[in-house]
């Protein structure tokens, strides 16, 4: 099959497997138990590196403008310029791009090492549908738990900034949160809440597709995992561009 | 003869004793009794340009066990994919109790697989699952209660021997007990047509041989319909040969056909390259003269 027959092979196929995920979340049985599993394992699991990696990037982004601000004498801008760059941008991808990662991975390691033992087909010959039982709960998770993952993150990089700024650079910490309460406005926070819930999908989408399409044995697992991780990551940044431009679009964000 | 026939010399006695012979006979005549479990009408599939099967044509009656021989990659596994639905034909008809199947939406076939069972090579049990969750699996999903369930699980558990390992997770189980629990889990719900995909496939010979009294114990006291995948000749030796009944005891003992009884509810097929090259009994079978036959039954 030649390249551009197999990706549209492959946008027709998750097309249809979202497809059927949507549908499956308004048949019986529903599996709101093991939603919530996945939520607790995307959300909660996830957290820690979320956070942590937020702090560091609000840190850094300090380390690195500050001194530019500061030649141009605009270090009271500090924290507009942190916060605005996480929740606009940083924030979203570099959460979705964490969650890729480490979920992503997870989605399609596990629904891989299913079908090569025949767990799948077992699902199926018990007469469940895998689609609702394992593919609906992770995405329905994915875009419920981002959105909530990438908040927590945009904090924790205010906080990591504030610190920073405060310590390296002196700036009292109530200048560089005035700052940033003054810088953020509503439309930057609806737009960092939107683009999370795409990536979520698209992570979600990709994944199980990937895992669920394994084939040739472990080594086809592996292979899976890392196109799943591989294919997330691009997709996440090439629509975030797009998402952006129709957010600025929409809501007016990104005009100063 | 055993099954259905021998539920009908059953029943004879029954007449006799009791005098009830319009309802039994009504019973064993009854039409859901008379249309095959399984029926494969000239079906095809094939990948890419491979073809899996090729106008495979045959029948499986009420309480009888198809073995189907053959080599690697000949259509076995396939047969049984199809007749679960997890894959579709090109061409031709399968019928599940009188029903075609063959078009079925995956949310048709699930009502079908209701009344299948399939015990996959490996077992495939659910690694996450504990031994009771995997047999419980079924029930699981269709909200029973949990008494029920766990009263349930225990009584497929005690028909594969193994209520002992109710608590264990699947990585404790050695691949005989995973064979095992696989067929409990197949069981639940009662099904009345099970798949076996060749199921003793590297066990040891004792374990192979409780796999296949399992099978045998289906077929004659719980006449189940069932297909034997498989490409060891020593199951096509018990399946074939061997009967189970319960002595006075209530144990449930193997015996050999011979003057007592004949086997009719087992026969053979053998594919090669997806094409059925032989279909009937285990004695023709053996003194078939086609090279490919007497090559695979005594290896060379």
């Amino acid at each position: 099959m030649n390249p551009l027959k197999n990706f549209i092979f492959q946008l027709q196929e998750i097309s249809l497997l979202v497809w059927q995920a949507f549908i499956g979340l308004f048949r019986k049985p529903r599996y709101l138990s093991e939603t919530i599993r996945q939520m607790d394992l995307i959300g909660v699991g996830s957290l820690p590196i979320v956070l942590l990696t937020g702090f560091f990037t609000g840190g850094v982004l300090i380390l690195q403008t500050y001194p530019t601000l500061e030649y141009y004498g605009g270090q009271s801008e500090a924290g507009h310029a942190v916060a605005t760059s996480l929740i606009r941008e940083l924030g979203p991808v570099l959460t979705a791009l964490i969650v890729s990662g480490r979920i992503g991975s997870a989605i399609s390691a596990e629904l891989g090492s299913m079908v090569v033992s025949q767990q799948i087909d077992a699902m199926r010959a018990l007469g469940t549908d895998p689609t609702r039982k394992l593919v609906s709960p992770r995405i329905v998770a994915l875009i419920f738990m981002l959105p909530l993952l990438t908040v927590a993150g945009d904090v924790f990089g205010i906080i990591g900034g504030s610190i920073v700024a405060s310590n390296l650079f002196n700036q009292p910490a109530n200048t560089f949160l005035s700052s940033v309460r003054i810088g953020i406005t509503p439309q930057d926070l609806i737009g960092g809440s939107i683009k999370p819930l795409f990536f979520g999908l698209i992570i979600g989408c990709i994944s199980c597709y990937k895992g669920l399409s394994t084939t040739g044995g472990t080594v086809g697992v592996g292979r899976s995992t890392t196109n799943a991780v591989v294919l997330s990551s691009i997709w996440v940044i090439v629509f975030d561009f797009f998402i952006s431009k129709a957010l600025q679009t929409v809501l007016d964000i990104g005009r100063l | 003869m055993l099954s259905a026939d021998n539920k009908r010399s059953k029943i004879d006695v029954q007449e006799s004793e009791l005098g009830a012979t319009a309802d039994i006979q009504e019973a064993v005549d009854a039409p859901s009794r008379t249309l095959p479990a399984i029926e494969f009408r000239d079906v095809h599939l094939s990948f890419d340009d491979k073809k899996i099967l090729n106008g495979v044509s045959f029948t499986v009656r009420r309480g009888e066990t198809k073995i189907i021989l053959g080599r690697s990659g000949g259509g076995k596994s396939t047969t049984i994919r199809l007749i679960l639905g997890l894959l579709k034909p090109d061409s031709g008809q399968i019928l599940v109790d009188g029903e075609d199947i063959t078009h079925y939406s995956e949310q048709e076939m699930m009502r079908v697989r209701q009344k299948m069972g399939m015990v996959f090579q490996e077992g495939a049990l659910f690694d996450s699952l504990s031994v009771y969750e995997n047999v419980a699996y079924r029930l699981h999903e269709q909200k029973v209660d949990e008494e029920t369930v766990e009263k349930e699980v225990r009584r497929m558990l005690r028909f594969v021997d193994l209520e002992d390992a109710i608590d264990k997770m699947p990585s404790e189980l050695s691949g005989g007990m995973r064979r095992r629990v696989g067929i409990a889990r197949a069981l639940v719900g009662d099904p009345t047509i099970v798949m076996f995909d060749e199921p003793t496939a590297g066990l040891d010979p004792p374990t192979a041989r409780t796999i296949c009294e399992l099978a045998i114990k289906l077929r004659d006291l719980e006449d189940v319909s069932s297909i034997f995948v498989t490409h060891e000749m020593n199951n096509l030796e018990y399946l074939s040969s061997e009967y189970a009944t319960v002595n006075d005891a209530g144990e449930v003992i193997y015996e050999m056909e011979g003057e007592k009884l004949c086997l009719i509810n087992t026969e053979v097929i053998m594919l090669r390259d997806g094409q059925i090259i032989f279909s009937g009994k285990d004695e023709q079978l053996r003194k078939a003269e086609d090279p490919y036959i007497t090559k695979f039954i005594r290896g060379k």
